[in-house]
């Protein structure tokens, strides 16, 4: 921010390579730039080491990390480690756990692109009475502790015999109950032009031909981060299966984790570490291929607001 | 953040005729609530029906078994000679108190720094916004009790620099470090709205601003602040409210018990053991609306104390 005083002090450093007029300011521009990428490249090492060693660690063998071992590089890299966490747990494949886990996550995308398009249709495009009202309480809903529905929630569904299924963790994707994701298309579909459903709706277009023929397809940024998120958060869920998961065939990764860190009771680290790898690597590969989309949905759904 | 009344840029033109008005607002009724369906169900059925249930479980003895005993306040009275539970709302409050602050001027300080380059901002954001996606997951959980181990590696990493604290996961003194760090870790969600806000700020502020002198420090308190306190109201209402409900890192770090010396006896954690594990639905439904007064106070002493210091500009949308 000193570019007031740099080029006078740079000025005499630069003669030698006055390929531009404005060599000074570009080598200032350098050096600061140079102290950035340091700054910011040793950020990056700090953020990324443990990710890198969680990854370098399942490849190690035990007595390597349960020791002290900062290093990310061993001598004695093997894929042991994957092959006991791939055995499972319990007697059930790591594969199994894998299927479950992909079951409720397309499940719950599904649920939420169906449910949250359409709720979110009729609070940005249709004027109904009450609809500010029931806004307002869908806003509140994304500040609401959730905590304090499970306990019901759980009754509820113990009564109806739906304890140890996947309906009470699909259910509420299916009815928008990912308030986040409603208010998150709600915003997307108010920046469309009103142009477009008013020249439809003068053509005879009714509220369904609008929402599927105009609105979906325009949305398909919105719908793209809301597959993404939710694929994710699904992915990542523990107090859901938590609670209504027993049996170890109906797990998905995160509780087989938990049930692998009970029996193995931090024996086999390195197995322990392989397999919280393999659960992690579908949202990285998520990452690394939607990282921009993802990036860029975090910083628009927080200022739109 | 703030829903504006606004929810519609359409507005009925006064020249309509008005027979074909209400006609078009009564089908316009009818399909609004068709199409909102799926969410009134979920929000009377998921959110509304729970929460007065609980609400009335908060006042009964109820173990799932036997049908509940009406106690008018008991749950609640207990609730402040329950040692445990004192503790649970000591280590949150910890918790929310330090993590978050740390965090988001963690947030806000790398913001600022990639903001002030061009090359290479994109691929920084990547980086530092990668721990929020996986942080509050059981995998990282389990990492970080690894890592900060006996002897594990961060441990060993301070011991050559001559710091010798010992392991952090089964030293009471330690965990609530080593959750924050946890927190802390996940600067990045926060930072890139943060960075966000940082591109919405006019550039000839800052040029008139420098123009008229002012040093980097004016501009930083005149501009930058006012200009961004939206994005941080926004990020200090939201990672508050979550701060309170950190629940997956809590379990697995401490094998689902809240050890050692229940220095990491979350206040989730311990609703979750009173109602599912001792079973005592009743007070653990108290437990959760109590979180809920909390949290609705404290969501609205920030808005209301947000007027001394949260600028909105002009256009009042």
């Amino acid at each position: 921010m000193t570019t007031m005083a740099t080029p006078k002090q740079s000025a005499p450093m630069l003669q030698a390579q006055d390929y531009n007029p404005k060599s000074e300011s570009v080598t200032a521009k350098r050096v600061k730039s140079l102290v950035f990428h340091m700054v910011a490249l040793g950020l990056t090492a700090v953020v990324l080491y443990p990710a890198l060693w969680m990854v370098a660690s399942a490849f190690k063998p035990n007595a390597e990390i349960g020791g002290a071992n900062t290093s990310l590089w061993s001598n004695n890299f093997s894929f042991d480690n994957f092959v006991t966490a791939m055995d499972g747990i319990g007697g059930v494949s790591t594969l199994q756990f894998f299927t479950n886990s992909l079951v409720l996550a397309v499940g719950a995308v599904v649920g939420t692109i169906l449910s949250a398009s359409v709720s979110a249709y009729a609070f940005a495009r249709i004027k109904f009475p009450g609809r500010s009202v029931l806004f307002g309480m869908m806003i509140a809903t994304l500040l609401l502790p959730f905590h304090v529905v499970i306990i019901p929630q759980y009754i509820v569904f113990q009564q109806l015999g739906l304890v140890d299924t996947y309906v009470p963790l699909l259910i509420g994707k299916f009815l928008a109950a990912d308030a986040f994701f409603v208010f998150l298309m709600v915003q997307f579909m108010r920046n469309l032009p009103a142009e477009l459903d008013e020249a439809a709706r003068i053509d005879g277009a009714g509220h369904v031909r609008i929402f599927c023929s105009i609105m979906l397809p325009l949305m398909k940024p919105a719908l793209i981060s809301t597959s993404i998120f939710s694929f994710i958060w699904s992915w990542n869920d523990f107090l859901g299966p938590l609670l209504y998961l027993n049996t170890p065939e109906k797990y998905p990764l995160p509780l087989a984790l938990r049930l692998f860190v009970d029996q193995t009771q931090s024996s086999d680290y390195g197995a322990m570490i392989a397999m919280s790898v393999l659960a992690l690597l579908p949202v990285l590969v998520f990452f690394l291929v939607f990282q921009r989309y993802i990036v860029e949905g975090v910083s628009t759904q927080g200022l739109k607001g | 953040m703030t829903q504006s009344p606004t929810l519609s840029r359409r507005s009925t033109s006064p020249s309509a005729p008005a027979p074909r008005k209400s006609k078009r607002s009564g089908a316009d009724a009818r399909a609004g609530y068709t199409f909102l369906l799926p969410w009134l169900l979920g929000f009377i059925a998921l959110t509304v029906g729970p929460m007065i249930s609980s609400l009335y479980l908060s006042f009964t003895n109820y173990n799932l078994f036997d049908p509940p005993k009406w106690i008018g306040l008991d749950n609640y009275t207990t609730m402040f000679q329950d040692e445990r539970f004192l503790q649970s709302v000591g280590v949150t409050v910890g918790y929310v108190v330090f993590g978050t602050p740390l965090k988001l001027a963690a947030a806000l300080a790398v913001a600022m720094l990639l903001n002030s380059a061009r090359k290479g901002q994109g691929f920084y954001r990547s980086a530092f916004y990668a721990p929020s996606l996986i942080g509050a997951s059981v995998s990282i959980a389990i990492v970080w009790k690894a890592m900060f181990g006996d002897s594990g590696p961060v441990d060993q990493g301070l011991s050559f620099f001559g710091i010798n604290l010992g392991g952090w996961v089964g030293n009471p003194s330690m965990t609530m470090s080593m959750f924050i760090l946890l927190t802390v870790w996940q600067f990045g969600a926060p930072m890139v709205i943060f960075l966000a806000g940082l591109k919405q700020i006019p550039a000839d502020l800052y040029e008139a601003a420098s123009m008229d002198g002012a040093g980097p420090v004016r501009r930083s308190v005149n501009i930058t602040w006012p200009m961004l306190s939206p994005v941080i109201f926004f990020n200090l209402l939201m990672e508050t409210i979550h701060a309170f409900q950190i629940f997956a890192s809590a379990y697995i770090i401490s094998n689902g018990e809240g050890g050692p010396a229940g220095s990491t006896l979350f206040y989730t954690l311990y609703l979750y053991l009173r109602g599912f594990s001792d079973f005592r639905m009743g007070y653990a439904s108290a437990m959760a609306w109590l979180l809920v007064i909390v949290v609705g106070i404290i969501t609205l002493i920030f808005f209301k104390t947000s007027k001394s210091w949260v600028h909105y500009s002009g256009d009042s949308k």
